[in-house]
């Protein structure tokens, strides 16, 4: 098997890779979400502690 | 029966370290699971009698819907156990599981179309099957416009809590929806009684895409959950000595 073969996805390309490449793009735009919303949670928490600090 | 190690675990510094730690040892078995599932399903797995090669959009659209539930029933227990032993962790849980139970229900209601437009000649129908997962993603972004809309932290956790609870009733219409409509949905292809109806050598890489998933679901919420405990531990002196670290 070629790889224009293996592209063509006998005939349903057009329906096959749209799928794969929704899935792929889901998948890592959710790590990044995950790891965005922890960095910021942290980052807030950080800034919280700081000023509480300079408070006291 | 001694439960001070639940309590211990279901405090929030511990487990703010414990879902660090596991992080990781779900996100790695994921990726490879799901890296080999994809290439099992592309490339090793024989084309359909039927479908040609236009059925390897199952190992997209089936593990896809199948989370889309399962994360939803973990979100809904968890919800339930925040509400009668009032853990504020399980809310958490429950917090960080509807985004990416959303993106899953999004994943099987769009690939399904995409499946459909071929195979059926229709990029949607509106039967039961459709309908009710369509229902699904309403449900998961109520959820998170509900929790969002109250500024009270544990208010917003109680009521979506029960809206939660309430919305499980879906997952049986969702699951049995094939049966008991008339439809243009396939059966079951794993979970039908007795055997399943796909043969073994389409089927692996069906199973190993859905452990991935799954895997790939929990280190997600591992990241998020650890987010959510921040959050809702702001005023927290553990945070301290934690974060300073």
């Amino acid at each position: 098997m070629n790889l224009t073969e293996f592209l063509a996805m006998g005939g349903y390309g057009a329906f096959v890779w749209p799928c794969f490449g929704l899935l792929v793009a889901v998948l890592i735009w959710n790590v990044v979400a995950a790891r965005r919303l922890h960095a910021d949670a942290r980052r807030q928490a950080l800034r919280r502690l700081a000023a509480g600090q300079e408070r006291s | 029966m001694d439960w001070t190690w639940l309590h211990k675990l279901a405090s929030p510094p511990h487990a703010y370290r414990i879902a660090a730690l596991l992080a990781p040892w779900f996100g790695w078995p994921a990726f490879l699971l799901i890296v080999v599932g994809l290439f099992g399903g592309l490339v090793l797995a024989p084309a359909d009698y039927q479908q040609g090669d236009g059925f390897r959009i199952l190992y997209v659209h089936a593990p896809s819907a199948w989370m889309s539930m399962f994360i939803y029933a973990t979100m809904a227990t968890a919800a339930a156990i925040g509400l009668i032993w009032r853990i504020k962790l399980a809310h958490g849980v429950a917090a960080a599981s509807a985004p990416v139970g959303a993106w899953f229900t999004f994943l099987a209601l769009a690939t399904g179309s995409i499946w459909g437009k071929p195979m059926w000649g229709t990029w949607w129908v509106w039967d039961a099957r459709l309908t009710s997962e369509l229902i699904l993603l309403f449900l998961y972004f109520g959820l998170i416009a509900l929790r969002t809309s109250i500024e009270d932290r544990e208010r917003a956790d109680r009521a979506t809590a029960v809206l939660a609870i309430v919305g499980v009733v879906n997952l049986p219409i969702i699951h049995y929806s094939v049966y008991w409509w008339n439809t243009l949905h396939q059966g079951a292809t794993i979970t039908k009684l007795g055997k399943p109806s796909i043969s073994g050598d389409m089927l692996w890489p069906l199973l190993v895409m859905l452990a991935g998933f799954t895997l790939y679901y929990l280190a997600v919420l591992m990241t998020r959950l650890r987010a959510e405990i921040l959050r809702r531990e702001r005023d927290a002196s553990w945070l301290r000595t934690e974060l300073a670290a």
